[in-house]
């Protein structure tokens, strides 16, 4: 439990390609990110995808990646606080931006809100798709959008999940997201025994 | 003695909230391409463009010289060291079926790499081993293989007609399997009866598509010299014995095991090539190795699903009695037989479902084609046969002017019938029987919570505004509790802590709060003190698997035996060293304590410290079983989904109006995870029944391969559901539970297709099948139109 999320500034993580690299070095880059708040130099070859530069670089594992190919939404991350999809974006590309990722949520070592309403209303199985779902939520949450029903249907819509049929993510995240209603305006999965 | 007597069970029945959330929820999961290992190596296929050719040397000079490749592999470098892959376990057939039906069952062996023929688009010819991903990808571009190729066979009923091409140059024809089971004498029935309908309805290809592909890691290990490999597999126990038997060492010098697994749906259930290549080239090397399928790899070359077509006939008297079913299916196999009668006969033998029929007659056939392998997906054979029946049932009633619950109610088993025998054989070759259910009450139930006659009142006021309103009922059974067996070992730790160990992984069932449910009731000890661990060989010495809606019943029944006997242990051993008589002793609060005086105690740390200095006594094996649980029948579950739909010509678009499933699945150990999976398999029905296909032209090539074409269901296909439930307590295990993995997945189909053509009925439509998109629907409509002037 409470785990700190990894310390991306520990020398052992490879800031630099590794041999034999993906790329001659006339095509590495020097890059500048802020990775869940702490600074992150490292020099990355064109082509790679910042969802490697995340996992397998960083050792950010909690960003999955469901298809490569743009369409599940699992490898979700936040680039200065808007949802994108680390599977379609090169690692260069993130250069002087604020990266987030799903490490970065229990901030405070607890389960932050939205956290707790997945748990609670069992809005995962398997939990692969779980990151890129919170994150598509932690976008909508920290937009200047109005939060409404429309609203997360609209940015759920982007990520797929194949264990939960969305009931239940659909109750978490009104759970979380409307505020001001303590129960999800729909009650779902409606037990009648 | 039935659990009730025991007096209450605190745990099993309760919404426990899971435990594994929290790990997973701060991106803390260890999935299979989450393992790093210290100088891990990356492994690419390459995969064969077209669905037929003879293949010609596999050149790979040029890719073994690229940066960062470490090795090549072709078939000829593999001549002599591997044999082709079996799913043994699944191909073997039980005597009974093989002394009453006698079927025929070709097995065609896949080779790890193409040698000399490939036979579907996707099949491995080449492997490159590389320092990295990219890097194996890159070299994958210079290999040379020239393809001559061959006619390619798709269609599944053509495969069979006579002078078809075959599928496999050394197969003799496309048959891989034959078989006709019965009861009764249909001929005979269906001369007296009043009424004879007869369709064809088939099923899609599917792809059961869990959002991780799939994925293995090998490595031996430097200190003990043995092979650890993690997969993602449903059935670490079975990984673990093909891999030795493939590269000839011992099963105990094999270690497997099973990480967290994002979805499994019966893709990650059989064994695939790649699972024995990984561990062949980490054994070569001398290095961690890694797979990590792409979803393309997995689209195409993952293993498929469904796609059978059933000629179906029914007959019944004038009030509706099923007198006779005759069913005709094809099953389409793909390029092999890579799973014998499992899925065909899985069809069989739940095709009639609740009903009492007293004649059938049943033929299944399995085709060879130049497409990927077919193998069992949530379901395994029974959403394509309750497709066909329930489609049939409901082409019945219309025939007979009759409202389609009607005529269910009057052919469902009823309660007082039960255990009730088919006159067929079940899976195990042995006399099928269904243990328990009340489907007459689940019909009631859904009839009553969709309230049918105020939908009748309102489809027949829609359509006089020109709305199209329709409602659709299906039925299932589910055979679950798959033998032979699971086993479980419980052990107190030097902690005082419990672990559990069994062979049945999770895929995201939430087997560590539900099977420590079952272990926390039978200890007398709270959930808290107990931990789960499934699916790692070198822990308990056998294992199935999680497949067949079986984990349940087979793994919680063998941890509730194992656990009993640990409660009695600790007890026998803490009485000796109390010097108390056992009967006076109690397990609270993890501590041993002599009843009515809680002064007395020993805390179950104590007593572990207690046995290594104690000679002789109960102890002295230590506070740990191991229990195996053969179930002794299977334990039937049953479902119903009623679905009310709209239906706009203009679009041929499908609004779902009212879902809702009354499901039966025995005793329920967590309610909130239970609702859970029939929720899950529900949306995948759905999207089965309005999405997804999984295409290939008539060249073989795939043409579904993204997510964009393969078209899973999003948050807005799926309609909040209604559930309800009825409980019949499984006579069949001392829990009395049933599996319920698999059933909400079967209904879908067939409900919302007689919901769609009961909306359509003015228009003369018949569906025979799925996916019910816009443009087909319309393109029927067309069709009815055109037939109706
Ligand atoms: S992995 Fe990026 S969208 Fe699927
Ligand atoms: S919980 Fe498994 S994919 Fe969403």
């Amino acid at each position: 439990m409470n785990e700190p999320t990894a310390d991306l500034n520990h020398p052992q993580l490879p800031r630099r390609p590794l041999g034999p690299p993906l790329s001659e070095p006339s095509c590495w880059h020097d890059i500048r990110v802020t990775v869940n708040g702490a600074p992150v130099c490292a020099q990355v070859e064109s082509r790679l995808l910042l969802v490697d530069f995340l996992r397998h670089r960083l050792g950010l594992t909690g960003t999955h990646v469901g298809c490569e190919q743009g369409s599940c939404g699992a490898c979700t991350i936040l680039v200065d606080g808007v949802g994108v999809r680390s599977c379609l974006t090169l690692a260069v590309q993130a250069d002087g931006s604020d990266v987030r990722t799903v490490e970065s949520l229990a901030e405070s070592g607890e389960l932050n809100r939205l956290q707790r309403a997945f748990h609670e209303e069992h809005g995962m199985q398997c939990g692969f798709c779980t990151p890129g779902i919170l994150m598509s939520m932690t976008a909508l949450e920290e937009s200047s959008e109005v939060i409404d029903d429309d609203a997360i249907m609209e940015h759920l819509g982007g990520n797929l999940c194949r264990c939960t049929g969305y009931v239940n993510i659909r109750n978490a995240a009104r759970r979380a997201c409307l505020r001001e209603r303590s129960r999800p305006v729909d009650e779902g999965a409606d037990r009648d025994a | 003695m039935t659990p009730e007597e025991e007096g209450p069970a605190p745990f099993i029945g309760r919404s426990i909230p899971r435990v594994e959330d929290d790990r997973l929820l701060r991106g803390q999961g260890r999935f299979i391409d989450d393992l790093q290992i210290e100088g891990m190596l990356e492994v690419a296929f390459l995969r064969s463009p077209v669905a037929h050719a003879r293949i010609h040397e596999v050149d790979l000079t040029a890719a073994a010289g690229l940066p960062g490749v470490v090795a090549v592999y072709n078939a000829a470098a593999l001549v002599g060291r591997v044999e082709p892959l079996l799913n043994s376990e699944e191909l073997r057939i039980p005597e009974g079926i093989r002394s009453t039906i006698d079927p025929v069952v070709r097995i065609q062996p896949m080779p790890l790499l193409a040698s000399g023929e490939v036979n579907y688009v996707g099949q491995a010819i080449a492997m490159v081993v590389a320092e990295s991903r990219y890097l194996a990808e890159d070299a994958l571009e210079v290999i040379d293989v020239r393809y001559d190729e061959l006619p390619a066979v798709i269609d599944p009923e053509a495969a069979l007609e006579e002078g078809s091409p075959r599928v496999l140059l050394e197969a003799e024809d496309n048959i891989g399997i034959h078989l006709e089971h019965g009861t009764g004498d249909v001929d005979q029935a269906l001369r007296s009866a009043a009424v004879i309908v007869e369709d064809t309805f088939a099923s899609q290809r599917y792809v059961p598509s869990p959002m991780e592909c799939r994925g293995i890691v090998a490595h031996r290990d430097p200190f003990s010299g043995r092979l650890t490999v993690w997969s993602n597999t449903q059935t670490p126990h079975r990984v673990r014995g093909h891999i030795a038997s493939c590269l000839g060492l011992p099963a105990d010098d094999v270690h497997v095991v099973a990480v967290d697994v994002g979805g499994g749906f019966g893709q990650k259930g059989i064994l695939v090539v790649e699972e024995l290549l990984i561990p062949l080239v980490a054994q070569d090397l001398g290095r961690p190795v890694r797979w990590t399928e792409d979803r393309q790899e997995n689209l195409t070359a993952g293993s498929h699903a469904r796609e059978q077509i059933h000629h179906i006939t029914a007959a019944a008297d004038e009030s509706g009695r099923l007198l006779a079913v005759r069913d005709r299916f094809v099953v389409n196999l793909g390029a092999r037989n890579m799973v014998g009668l499992v899925v065909p006969y899985n069809s069989l033998c739940h095709l009639i479902g609740p009903y009492r029929v007293p004649n059938v007659q049943i033929e299944a056939t399995g085709a060879l084609t130049n497409t990927m392998f077919t193998s069992p997906y949530r379901g395994a054979g029974r959403p394509e046969a309750t497709f066909a029946m329930e489609r049939i049932m409901d082409r019945l009633a219309a025939k007979l002017e009759m409202e389609p619950a009607e005529l269910r109610a009057r052919n469902v088993v009823t309660p007082q019938e039960m255990p009730y025998q088919t006159g067929l054989l079940d899976r195990r070759g042995l006399t099928q029987q269904y243990d328990s259910g009340d489907y007459p009450e689940m019909l009631d139930r859904a009839v009553k919570m969709i309230d049918l006659p105020r939908v009748r009142t309102e489809q027949q006021k829609a359509r006089v505004d020109g709305r199209y309103v329709g409602v659709g009922f299906a039925m299932y059974l589910e055979a679950t509790a798959l033998g032979p067996f699971e086993g479980a070992k419980v052990s107190v730790l030097p902690s005082g802590r419990i672990r559990i160990h069994t062979g049945a992984p999770s895929q995201g069932q939430g087997h560590r709060t539900t099977f420590v449910q079952i272990a926390a009731d039978a200890l007398g000890v709270e959930m808290g003190e107990i931990e789960l661990v499934a699916g790692d060989t070198a822990t308990i010495p056998f294992g199935v698997g999680t497949i067949a809606s079986r984990a349940l019943v087979t793994a919680e029944n063998a941890i509730h035996q194992a656990a009993v006997l640990v409660r009695q242990r600790i007890l026998d051993s803490a009485a000796e060293l109390m010097e108390v008589d056992p009967a006076d002793l109690e397990i609270a609060d993890n501590q041993v304590v002599v009843k009515g005086s809680p002064g007395s105690a020993m805390s179950l740390a104590e007593l572990m410290r207690a046995i290594p200095m104690t000679q002789g006594g109960s102890g002295r094996d230590g506070l740990s079983e191991v229990s195996y649980f053969q179930p002794p029948n299977y334990a039937t579950s049953s479902g119903l989904h009623a679905v009310v739909v709209e239906v706009q010509p203009a679009t041929g678009r499908v609004e779902i109006l009212d879902y809702v499933v009354v499901h039966e699945a025995g005793r329920i150990v967590n309610p909130q995870i239970a609702d859970a999976q029939i929720v899950g398999g529900t949306a995948q029905g759905i999207g089965g029944a309005l999405l997804e296909h999984m295409q290939y032209d008539e060249a073989g090539q795939p043409v579904t391969s993204t997510f964009m074409d393969y078209r899973l269901p999003t948050v807005d296909t799926v309609p909040d559901i209604r559930l309800a439930e009825v409980v019949c307590p499984s006579p069949t295990n001392a829990l009395g539970v049933k599996g319920l993995g698999e059933g909400g997945a079967v209904g879908p189909p067939a409900a919302l297709a007689n919901a769609v053509e009961d909306a359509l009925s003015p228009f003369g439509v018949v569906i025979h099948s799925c996916p019910l998109t816009p443009d087909r629907l319309w393109a029927l409509l067309r069709a009815g139109r055109a037939t109706e002037r």
